[in-house]
């Protein structure tokens, strides 16, 4: 790990100027930072710790009914906070599905917004990639792409990213408030993360200095509570990213769609909202056909950058199911293995 | 530049100087403090043998930076037992044989008492082992550890009811 | 190294003796307080920390270091690269003996393989050798990697395994297929696979003057040892190796490799003790794997169900500098009585790391695609996969016609069945499915290993305050030798267990071999068992032999030892306690030495194998494809039973690694540029605690009374056996795909629109 200034600011105007020089970053709890350090992908000459800072780590109830969730909240207190996963149940089964439960004691709700792809080539600093150096060129093209992205991607990254939080977050219009020189602004979390275009190696809409203060979840994000599931296909049981994932939520009323939110993971660069086929769906009375035909929609615009058809074939079936099992109702507790496919393995077998 | 921080270590206040700020927990605790208990088995947080607790949490110790947790408690496997009497999930490691070489045991341990102080997973054996999938075990001694587990727990509680009866 | 303090665990059982008792780990204590003391956990006074550079190019050679940044960095001591190093005594690409291998110690600027050790920085801290190391930013000329099965003209290899033939026949293979009424012919893949023991590869060395005192996790003290005094020209009794805990080995610690002997070196270079550990994806190289490999099946039956004939090839790679060779098809020699098999191997040669003997080398590899080709011709053959296997239940060894040693499978097949309920299983795939949908499938696999010897020594004493000492220099990977070989020590000479003073660990106590092959605790008791009847013998001539004695006359085998007793076979009143005949001889104390080898006689004469059966539920999403084992039940004969408690987690562990070998492992390898782009433990998986469902372990009564006086046969390696296949079956069970190219994943499972 390279060598590198410390700093630890009193207060969050502190922060954004001391972030805002070249080569500086944020450290929070390093979850993802301290790996990339570690395998020499990110070098930072300074580190600014904002962990100290007070007021990042409250989940608070706005008076028009949002969420507000600091940015220091660790994923682990954000699932487990009761009022939380009752009001937003797909959102904190994303988060138990993700990565181990020592990580998520330590990693934060702002850390894993900015979580960096696991595309091999990018982890690998002998192999090219424009990601993590413009103009360099893109190994993973051509290369071991199995899991690699089927939307968004370009001849230039087809990375995708990796948060299981982030794709009902998106899917529930999400907002993001930003702390930058020039104050305070947010956006939605769904204009957070850039597709990569010509200029992979700039991730997000962030500017230097920017530091994500808060996460939003807007009133109309509860309305979702008695039909959402998040699932998501892996390669082992549990502390494994996803092959693709998805978040479904739906209004029924009086047997019929009346809202639906539908977001994919693990398919692109970004989490990825399926909004043509929530319109599809919008109305409708729920069904396996019409989840399938919306399945066709959410995906139809998918090509395989590499050896990865099989995914678009895959998360077409997994929007599927999550919107059957989102019809279906929100189970009372979280599932033993959440968002696994293979949550309820009950005892009795057919024949 | 020197960074002056203390830490409570498994009850002991610790001050010190640290010469590095790239000093993560774990190499603070191995190298510098010599509390080998706690292991390292990939330092990416991937394999978990580096859990210990952090304010009462469970973490990674691998991708912590010591200077960075300044004035935390932290409990690592050498702080559990209380000389020779084991804690009860200790004695249940070795009655259940949770273990076969014995290192990503102190991070089991670890990382179980913390999935308990979480209540997350209750008796359940399913939501057990989820709750422990954090710390890989290459000689596979996972039926052990969930047996484990599960029997500590039980006369914890047991225990505690007495207390409070 | 702190004395080891040992404890048996609170209130054991004992039933008089100690061989076959569950006693928990001895050592148990020690690892649940953390102090058990790894390679990595010492810390000598002055100590530094070396951390090795490795190669990111699979071919070619390294043209510039930038040794000045590296030393630039505050805390760097020094650089050990090819121009700046000290001498060995010999040149590390001689082999001297097949078990030597070629290893890479910045003998020249060549590279084979990625993440081969190019330089090593040595500093103060581990901060600053490991930032050194990345500053020295190497540049290469590369040349274009070998990679994959394909790689470039195969060729057949000399021997395979260790010194096995290349080719074996038995029968008219041609004949068997063209006379077969049914015929399978399927080619299965299997890919290159890496240890990854939990505890890195790491030593620390430290050079006395011409002593060298070494911390080293090593499943070979004396090979060690032995390689270490060649490659640095000092006598043996010059250097100490301490192992009393490896963090599993699973053979990748077996020989000596390349980067603790760039430990040794650095020390050297620097004058004080160095520590090196590898980094996890420093794993992935220079030392050791299993290769990858195709193997092709050509079976045949006749209408009844009988096989004809066994046709198994296997085409795997080995390094572009040294032989290795994954015995894969051997597997097929000694399971099913076909009238035919022919087993034979070829090879390419690929960038990568040596391959190397991982858990169960060749048969785990070997039983997959065997086990997969007879679950494919017993459906071919309208033949429940068990009946089949029964109907074609080798009596005697096929591939020589040898009789078995013993051969429980019978009883194996039948309690593991009985147990899982096998009897209710639907012959046809894709008929069962859970509440939620799943579809369930039910699969078995027989299991097989060698029961094999190596060659091992041990010291006994008996002391004249009555207590014991066995003396050996075992290795305990994991596998309980601390607890076991204590065990046997105990019975052999005649004290309960907590009155032997048991060591082993240290290169200075004699040469308990290698822990491999599943032989440590057949070899290493043999020892213990001969030196402890040795020192009882000694003890019997003094108490026999004197008139004062109440054994007087009894004659050496007119007693037996027990409760630090010598008792009259005849007369169980008459006994003398060992302090007794000692305090009278006026002895502190007597030892003798005992040894454990193989007998060449009965090997000979007999086919040695340990057997089981191991039956397999698993769960695939029919539309997602993920899949999850249910629960798995394995039967295993192994011949005698040390600590069924120590052999239950090994086989236990061994049907995990099948489950990981049928689902999860592989590493993934650029085409193009030769590297590993999973070399983590993030995408290399292998099974979390979530992915390993109940598991229920039968071990099935048995007595050899050939493979050694204690009848062990071993357990380390054969639970992989048998369990990998019978996951890969019942998954065809479930969904009626037959994968043939592991591990089975996802997009091979989306069957259900």
């Amino acid at each position: 790990m390279k060598q590198f200034e410390y700093v630890r600011p009193a207060s969050v105007a502190e922060a954004v100027a001391a972030a805002a020089r070249p080569g500086a970053a944020y450290l929070a709890a390093g979850t993802n930072l301290l790996d990339l350090m570690k395998g020499g992908v990110s070098r930072p000459d300074r580190l600014v710790d904002i962990t100290h800072l007070d007021g990042l780590d409250r989940i608070e109830r706005l008076a028009d009914g949002s969420l507000r969730i600091g940015a220091l909240v660790s994923n682990a207190d954000l699932a487990h906070d009761a009022e939380f996963a009752r009001c937003y149940p797909a959102v904190a089964e994303a988060l138990l599905s993700g990565a181990s439960a020592q990580l998520r004691n330590a990693a934060t709700v702002g850390g894993n917004l900015l979580q960096r792809t696991r595309c091999a080539y990018f982890y690998d600093t002998a192999s090219r990639c424009n990601k993590r150096e413009a103009g360099s060129g893109c190994d993973a093209r051509g290369g071991e792409n199995r899991t690699h992205a089927v939307l968004g991607w370009s001849e230039s990254c087809i990375a995708t990213h990796p948060s299981d939080f982030c794709v009902p977050l998106v899917a529930l219009d999400a907002i993001v408030e930003i702390e930058g020189r020039a104050g305070r602004r947010e956006i939605a979390l769904d204009d957070l993360h850039r597709l990569p275009g010509e200029t992979p190696a700039r991730e997000t809409a962030l500017e230097p200095g920017d530091l994500i203060v808060a996460v939003r979840l807007p009133p109309a994000a509860r309305e979702f509570a008695a039909h959402a599931r998040y699932l998501k296909v892996r390669e082992r049981t549990s502390y494994a990213f996803a092959v693709v994932s998805a978040a479904a939520a739906l209004r029924i009323e009086n047997g019929r769609i009346r809202d639906v939110r539908l977001a994919l993971g693990g398919v692109a660069a970004r989490p990825w909202r399926a909004r043509a086929a929530e319109d599809l769906l919008k109305g409708a009375t729920p069904a396996k056909d019409v989840f399938r035909e919306a399945a066709r929609r959410a995906l139809a615009d998918a090509k395989p950058s590499g050896d990865n058809a099989f995914k678009i074939e895959l998360a077409r079936r997994i929007v599927v199911r999550a919107l059957t099992l989102a019809a279906a109702g929100t189970p009372a507790r979280i599932p033993a293995l959440p968002a696994s496919p293979l949550a309820s393995t009950s005892g009795a077998i057919h024949a | 530049m020197n960074h002056s921080i203390s830490l409570t270590v498994n009850g002991a206040r610790r001050d010190f100087v640290l010469d590095d700020v790239r000093v993560t927990l774990l190499d603070l605790l191995r190298e510098r403090l010599h509390l080998t208990g706690t292991k390292k088995g990939c330092d990416r947080g991937q394999c978990g043998a580096c859990t210990i607790l952090v304010d009462g949490k469970r973490i990674n110790s691998c991708l912590a930076l010591a200077i960075s947790h300044d004035g935390a408690d932290i409990l690592t496997i050498e702080g559990v037992a209380r000389g020779d009497q084991l804690h009860p999930l200790q004695a249940a490691f070795i009655a259940h044989d949770g273990f076969q070489c014995g290192f990503c045991t102190p991070g089991q341990i670890m990382s179980a008492i913390g999935m308990m102080r979480e209540g997350q997973a209750g008796d359940d054996p399913e939501r057990i082992r989820e709750c422990m999938s954090g710390n890989l075990c290459r000689c596979g001694a996972y039926a052990g550890i969930v047996d484990a587990v599960r029997e500590a727990q039980a006369g914890m509680d047991e225990s505690n009811q007495r207390r409070s009866a | 190294m702190p004395e080891l303090n040992l404890t048996s665990a609170p209130a054991h059982l004992r039933h008089g003796s100690n061989i076959g008792q569950p006693l928990t780990r001895r050592d148990g204590v020690l690892k649940v307080k953390g102090q058990a003391t790894y390679a990595a956990d010492n810390h000598p006074p002055g100590m530094l920390f070396a951390v090795m550079a490795v190669s990111s190019i699979a071919r070619g050679r390294v043209t510039s270091l930038d040794i000045a940044a590296a030393k630039r960095h505050p805390g760097v001591v020094d650089v050990m690269t090819p121009d700046h190093k000290p001498p060995l005594a010999v040149d590390p690409e001689v082999k001297t003996n097949p078990f030597v291998f070629r290893m890479e110690v910045l003998q020249s600027n060549e590279v084979r393989y990625a993440n081969q050790p190019i330089a090593v920085v040595i500093a103060e801290t581990l901060e600053a050798a490991t930032e050194g190391a990345v500053l020295l930013a190497p540049r290469y000329e590369a040349l274009p990697a070998l990679v994959g099965l394909d790689a470039g003209e195969s060729y057949v290899p000399p021997v395979v395994g260790v010194g096995n033939p290349t080719e074996n026949h038995r029968g008219d293979v041609e004949a068997g297929l063209a006379s077969a009424e049914k015929q399978i012919d399927a080619t299965y893949e299997t890919p290159p696979q890496y240890h990854n023991a939990m505890e890195p590869h790491a030593i620390v060395a430290h050079w006395d003057g011409d002593h060298l005192s070494i911390d080293m996790p090593t499943q070979g003290l004396m090979l060690s040892l032995a390689r270490i005094a060649e490659l640095f020209g000092i006598a043996h009794d010059k250097i100490h190796i301490r192992s009393p805990f490896l963090g599993g080995g699973f053979g990748s610690k077996g020989l000596m490799a390349g980067p603790p002997t760039l430990g040794i070196m650095a020390a050297k270079l620097v004058g004080k003790p160095v520590k090196l550990v590898l980094r996890r994806e420093q794993m992935f190289g220079p030392v050791g794997h299993r290769a990858p490999t195709r193997q092709r099946l050509r079976i045949g039956a006749d209408g009844e169900g009988r096989l004809t004939a066994i046709d198994h090839h296997a085409r795997t790679v080995s390094s572009t500098f040294d032989d290795f060779y994954e015995p894969a098809a051997d597997a097929s020699h000694t399971l099913y009585a076909a009238p035919a098999i022919r087993t034979s191997h070829d090879a390419v040669r690929v960038n990568t790391g040596t391959p190397l003997f991982m858990r169960a080398p060749g048969e785990a590899t070997g039983s997959l695609a065997l086990e997969s080709a007879i679950d494919e011709m017993a459906w071919a053959c309208g033949l429940d996969p068990l009946a089949f296997r029964l109907k074609n239940y080798a009596e005697v060894e096929p591939i020589t016609g040898r009789p078995f040693s013993s051969k429980a499978l019978r009883a194996c097949y039948e309690q593991g069945a009985a147990r899982f309920g096998w009897a209710q299983r639907v012959r046809e795939p894709r008929q069962m499915r859970d509440d939620a949908g799943l579809l369930v499938g039910w699969g078995m696999g027989t299991a097989t290993f060698p029961a094999l010897m190596f060659q091992a020594e041990a010291r006994a004493v008996i002391r004249r305050d009555g207590s014991g000492a066995m003396e050996i220099g075992a290795h305990d990977m994991g596998q309980g030798a601390w607890t076991a070989l204590a065990q046997i020590a105990a019975d052999a000479v005649g004290l309960d267990i907590d009155r032997v003073d048991f060591k082993a660990g240290t290169s200075d106590l004699p040469d308990a071999g290698i822990a491999g092959g599943s032989a440590h605790t057949a070899t290493a008791g043999a020892a213990i068992h001969s030196a402890g009847a040795a020192v009882i013998a000694k003890l019997a001539d003094l108490a026999t032999g004197d008139e004062r004695s109440p054994l007087f006359g009894a004659g050496n085998a007119g007693v037996i030892a027990r409760d630090g007793k010598l008792i009259r076979r005849d007369d169980a009143s008459r006994s003398e306690s060992y302090a007794d005949i000692l305090s009278r001889a006026g002895l502190v104390e007597v030892e003798a030495r005992g040894t454990g080898a193989p007998n060449p006689a009965a090997m000979q004469d007999y086919a040695m194998h340990a057997h089981g059966a191991v039956f397999a539920e698993v769960k695939v999403d029919p539309e997602l494809g993920q899949v999850r084992v249910a629960r798995m039940v394995g039967a295993f004969a192994a011949g005698r039973i040390v600590n069924p408690h120590l052999v239950r987690s090994q086989l236990y562990g061994g049907m995990i690694w099948g489950l990981s070998f049928a689902l999860h492992e592989e590493a993934i390898t650029d085409r193009r540029s030769g590297r590993i782009m999973n070399a983590n433990l993030a995408e290399y998986h292998i099974p979390v605690n979530a992915d390993v469902p109940p598991l229920d372990v039968i071990t099935v009564e048995e007595h050899d009374p050939h493979v050694n006086a204690l009848g062990i046969k071993g357990v380390g390696e054969i639970g992989i056996t048998g369990s990998a296949g019978a996951v890969a079956n019942a998954v065809w069970h479930a969904t009626g795909v037959r994968v043939r190219r592991f591990p089975i994943k996802i997009e091979e499972l989306l069957t259900d629109l």
